[in-house]
């Protein structure tokens, strides 16, 4: 069973990034390399310091900090538990490597403030981590509402009219999304239940009535699903996509929008759990907007000619799966959700890269000027077509695996319907991507002569992600044991699960077929 | 413990020594303060009968927790707006410093009277003396200032007077005017006619001066048109002292759930309460000058603390009084930053923040605290009262008071954000020239200041009580734990 175990470093890990924000500051633009080259060792730190909890978190003993008492009888406290484990794995690996391409990017396109920028970069991963590791509903609030302001001035970075008008409908859903948390989280207070976070449903065994848990079930909901974007609460994502496109990658692929789904993970399984939740039939009800979001989403990335737009609308149908694949409250589900937010982080801030990369080198934009490229920009649009075919779904790429156990996760439900969700949307996916990779290199065009690869800094992180793509579908407990983390996470919510005993050598069984 | 109290009144004497006397005095009354609430804790209730007679004939000074907790609140904002106006002064009340630093000690005086007070006619002249000392320092501010101020005086002293009137309903029925004897004596006739227009009426003046809608006409311009070196000082506390009387009404004055049952006063405190969140808000969105978009939004936020009163729960009070610190802390440094930037640049429209947070970086990342805070973003101080009000609109089951609560918070985001996003993401502008400067109404004290000197870091002397300030709003917001559970909830059971 599971033992927590009191350790300062979750506290450690989760305030990294903002020493590194310190240090950035201090040093500015004058010594830029030395201020550039702190959020890099930051993150490699940080890394290293989550990595480290590893070991005993496969163990099942939790490291745990309690930092100080916030409201009588509440402490903000932080634990590394199994899922936590995961999307912080995540947030800090995926940060070396944006944050490398970020100092290329933003030297490449001269941006301007970017001591400020890199400021509010690692500012928002120290929000991150804290949306990982918080162990309490109040702690997850006060993180998550961090996570808005710090993304705040990356959004609008670059200040123009659009940027300030994507800013402030940014602010409006997240903060109002926050809004919701914050009562919904109250309240869960003013019921005598305590907030902390327990596998298969804090409210689990606490007599509420009906009326009282569909409450508390909308105003959460809608909280966590702002960031998950689930439609119709998905309309800021689109515009954020003015700001530079390294905040795209990390924050739209993984910080931002990984909060929003690792949050629903948290209300469902840890504040509602299975059995409430198909007590009073809640989760047809997320599912229905889920699978909706999933297909009108791909339907809507199908016509986007904006290249970033295209990937915007991408994510919000990938946020889906993620959305629907927690509301099947089945453990071969929850499996494949989870799987699925590691790897449609690797996939899509890959995507994000190439087209920030083709962005700052060429200045194309569009999906239309995109012709022979491929040949210009072999390694770039090489990774671009790995994550394609991850995308789509292709054995065996690691969304095959997480769509595999998606798909497997729907059919044990019983809910074959949605498989065919899955299905039609993996094919949708295949229609706006394959298209790109045809042009780039099938096409011939005079624009593209004499180019050549961007900037190695942006290169070599995305050609990094791109291989992870494949390698983390065959060996998805490589390095940091995922897919372990994940059957640990589906097994303390939902009990042993025959299914997935034998582990990860079904996988890549299931992948090799 | 009635230093807190003397040694404005002592200092007053000397004005002439003016700055540092001032300093001096709010200086020793914050120790006293800070001192007589260490004593409360260790040992209960202090009292102090003045002149050595006792009460119910004399009059009685009771300090306890919650008096000593405001009176900390209100002396050591006292002390660093005094130091951070310095300049203001000297620059505003010009050969008249010395009766202008009487004034403000004067104030000062009033309302640390009002909060130690145990005596209901006591507290009228405490009231009076920090009202009249008020009106005086607005009518500095010359022009405009004496119309705001005269309107202010008008209508505080009608707020006075039924305040007055109702005190003195009270003390027909109960022959007595100390706060702890009638709230023996009024639990025995509690149905009486004449009690409950007593309540009425002190409802009605407290409510005025504590800028309740829509008894808040007079704040608007008072904070607009006031020198800046006295509405940073006004703003913060002075209506917070009306609010705290409220609540002590309320808690030692009224039988335990009178003004609930007997005369809907709470009921009407949460009515008003909710209009005035909203209102202010509102209104703050779409004013041009910052002290007013200021001013607009102080009355959404005592709305906040009318509300949390109104619910008449522990936790309803807890999230009061908690407000009345919080909103104290913010709106200092949310004025201290206006100021400053008016003071380096002659600023005082909205529109014309542009680029500031860039030559101003200390002021305005104290006024970004600030504002964070007003909006309620955890963990700064403004997210904890509106969590401590929201949980008890849950408990009393009134919805509309959380979805009010909490939707404030986006509309003080979109009146606050404003400036930030100008302060940040705008360009900075080329200097104003002069024929913008008319166009703009930029009044002769901005006009001589845009041009002495081009928008700077505000001097070190304003720049750190901004910042400190401003860092507090953090501090006590991580921090409140610990004064929820030692001070306000011990208080208010």
């Amino acid at each position: 069973m599971i033992e927590t175990y009191s350790s300062v470093v979750p506290l450690i890990a989760v305030l990294l990034p903002s020493s590194a924000a310190l240090l950035v500051l201090l040093t500015g633009e004058r010594f830029r390399n030395l201020r550039d080259s702190w959020s890099t060792i930051a993150a490699v730190v940080m890394v290293a310091v989550v990595a480290s909890m590893l070991p005993d978190v496969l163990d099942g003993r939790v490291p745990q900090t309690t930092i100080i008492e916030l409201s009588p009888g509440i402490d903000i406290m932080l634990r590394a538990d199994s899922a936590g484990m995961i999307f912080g794995l995540l947030a800090s690996s995926l940060w070396v490597l944006a944050s490398v391409y970020a100092v290329g990017y933003m030297r490449v396109e001269h941006e301007h403030k970017q001591t400020r920028f890199f400021v509010a970069f690692a500012l928002s991963l120290t929000a991150a981590a804290g949306v990982a590791f918080a162990a309490n509903l109040l702690t997850f609030v006060i993180f998550y509402e961090l996570l808005t302001l710090f993304t705040f001035p990356l959004v609008t970075h670059r200040e123009t009219e659009s940027a300030i008008v994507a800013g402030r409908k940014y602010l409006t859903y997240t903060l109002s999304g926050g809004l919701m948390l914050i009562g919904g989280t109250a309240w869960v207070h003013m019921l005598g239940i305590d907030g902390t976070f327990v596998a298969g449903g804090l409210l689990a065994d606490e007599s509420i009535s009906k009326a009282t848990a569909w409450g508390l079930l909308a105003l959460l909901m809608v909280g966590v699903g702002v960031k998950s974007a689930v439609m119709p609460l998905h309309g800021w994502l689109p515009s954020a996509m003015v700001a530079p496109t390294p905040v795209s990658a990390l924050l739209h692929a993984v910080a931002v929008v990984k909060a929003g789904v690792f949050g629903v993970v948290r209300m469902l399984v840890f504040v509602f759990g299975a059995e409430l939740l198909r007590e009073i039939a809640a989760w047809q009800v997320i599912a229905l907007f889920a699978a909706a979001t999933l297909l009108i989403g791909s339907l809507l990335a199908l016509r986007h000619d904006n290249l970033k737009r295209r990937l915007a609308y991408s994510t919000i149908s990938h946020l889906s799966y993620i959305v629907l694949g927690v509301a099947l409250v089945g453990p071969i589900a929850l499996v494949g959700a989870l799987l699925h937010i590691v790897g449609h982080g690797v996939t899509k801030i890959t995507l994000f890269f190439v087209a920030g990369a083709i962005n700052a080198h060429t200045h194309k934009e569009n999906v239309s000027q995109l012709d022979g490229i491929g040949w210009q920009m072999p390694i770039t649009m090489g990774a671009f077509t790995l994550a394609s075919l991850s995308m789509a779904g292709i054995p065996p790429f690691v969304l095959f695996t997480s769509k595999f156990y998606l798909g497997w996760g729907a059919t044990e439900v019983d809910q074959q319907i949605f498989m065919v969700v899955y299905l039609i949307s993996g094919v949708l996916a295949s229609g706006y991507l394959f298209p790109i990779i045809y042009r780039a290199f099938w096409k011939r065009s005079l624009d593209h002569v004499g180019y050549g690869e961007a900037d190695m800094r942006m290169v070599v992180p995305l050609a990094i992600t791109g291989v992870l793509a494949l390698f983390l579908g065959i060996a998805p407990n490589l390095p940091f044991s995922f897919f372990e983390l994940a059957t640990n996470v589906a097994t303390a919510a939902f009990g042993p699960v025959d299914a997935l005993a034998s582990g990860a050598s079904d996988v890549a069984a299931g992948a090799a077929r | 413990m009635l230093a807190a109290l003397i040694v404005p009144v002592a200092a007053r004497r000397r004005y002439e020594l003016g700055f540092i006397l001032a300093l001096v005095g709010v200086g020793l009354s914050m120790v006293a303060s800070i001192w007589s609430l260490v004593h409360v804790l260790d040992n209960g209730t202090m009292r102090y009968n003045l002149g050595g007679w006792a009460p119910p004939i004399g009059i009685e000074y009771v300090v306890d927790l919650i008096a000593a907790f405001v009176v900390v609140i209100v002396t050591s904002v006292a002390t660093l707006v005094i130091i951070g106006t310095r300049r203001w002064a000297d620059h505003e009340a010009g050969d008249r410093l010395g009766s202008f630093y009487g004034l403000v000690m004067l104030l000062i005086a009033g309302l640390v009277g009002m909060v130690v007070t145990g005596d209901l006619f006591n507290l009228f002249v405490f009231l009076e003396i920090s009202s009249l000392a008020a009106y005086s320092l607005i009518f500095l501010g010359g022009g405009r200032a004496m119309l705001a101020g005269f309107r202010y005086l008008i209508l505080g002293s009608v707020g006075g007077s039924f305040y007055m009137l109702g005190v003195g309903f009270l003390y027909f029925s109960t022959g007595t005017l100390n706060m702890g004897e009638m709230k023996e004596l009024l639990t025995d006739d509690a149905t009486a006619r004449s009690v409950q227009a007593g309540a009425a009426f002190i409802f009605a003046g407290l409510g005025l001066k504590m800028a309740l809608v829509p008894m808040h006409l007079w704040l608007p311009d008072a904070y607009t048109f006031a020198p800046s070196s006295v509405n940073t000082l006004i703003a913060p506390i002075m209506t917070k002292v009306g609010a705290y009387a409220m609540i002590r009404m309320f808690l030692s004055v009224f039988p335990d759930g009178y003004l609930k049952d007997a005369v809907p006063i709470a009921d009407a405190l949460l009515v008003l309460g909710l209009i005035g969140i909203v209102f202010g808000s509102i209104a703050a969105m779409s004013q041009k000058d910052i002290r007013r978009m200021l001013a607009y939004s102080s009355i959404s936020q005592l709305a906040v603390i009318a509300v949390g009163l109104g619910l008449g729960t522990p936790l309803g009070l807890v999230a009061a009084l908690l407000h009345i610190m919080n909103h104290a802390v913010m709106k200092a440094t949310l004025f201290m930053a206006a100021a400053s930037v008016r003071f380096t640049s002659g600023i005082t429209l909205v529109a014309h923040f542009s680029g500031i947070g860039r030559r101003m970086p200390f002021t305005m990342g104290a006024f970004t605290l600030g504002a964070l805070a007003m909006v309620g973003i955890p963990p700064a101080t403004g997210f904890f009262s509106k969590w401590y009000a929201v949980q008890a609109g849950i408990e009393s089951s009134q919805w509309i008071v959380v979805v009010v609560v909490l939707a404030s918070s986006l509309l003080t985001a979109v009146y606050l954000f404003r400036i930030l996003e100008s302060a940040y993401l705008h360009p900075l502008q080329p200097e104003p020239s002069h024929a913008d400067h008319e166009r703009d109404g930029f009044g002769e004290t901005e006009r001589e200041l845009a041009e002495e000197s081009q928008a700077h870091e505000a001097p070190l002397d304003m720049a750190i009580p901004t910042v400190l300030l401003g860092l507090s709003t953090v501090v006590l917001g991580v921090l409140n734990a610990v004064i929820v559970i030692h001070i306000l909830e011990p208080g208010v059971a």
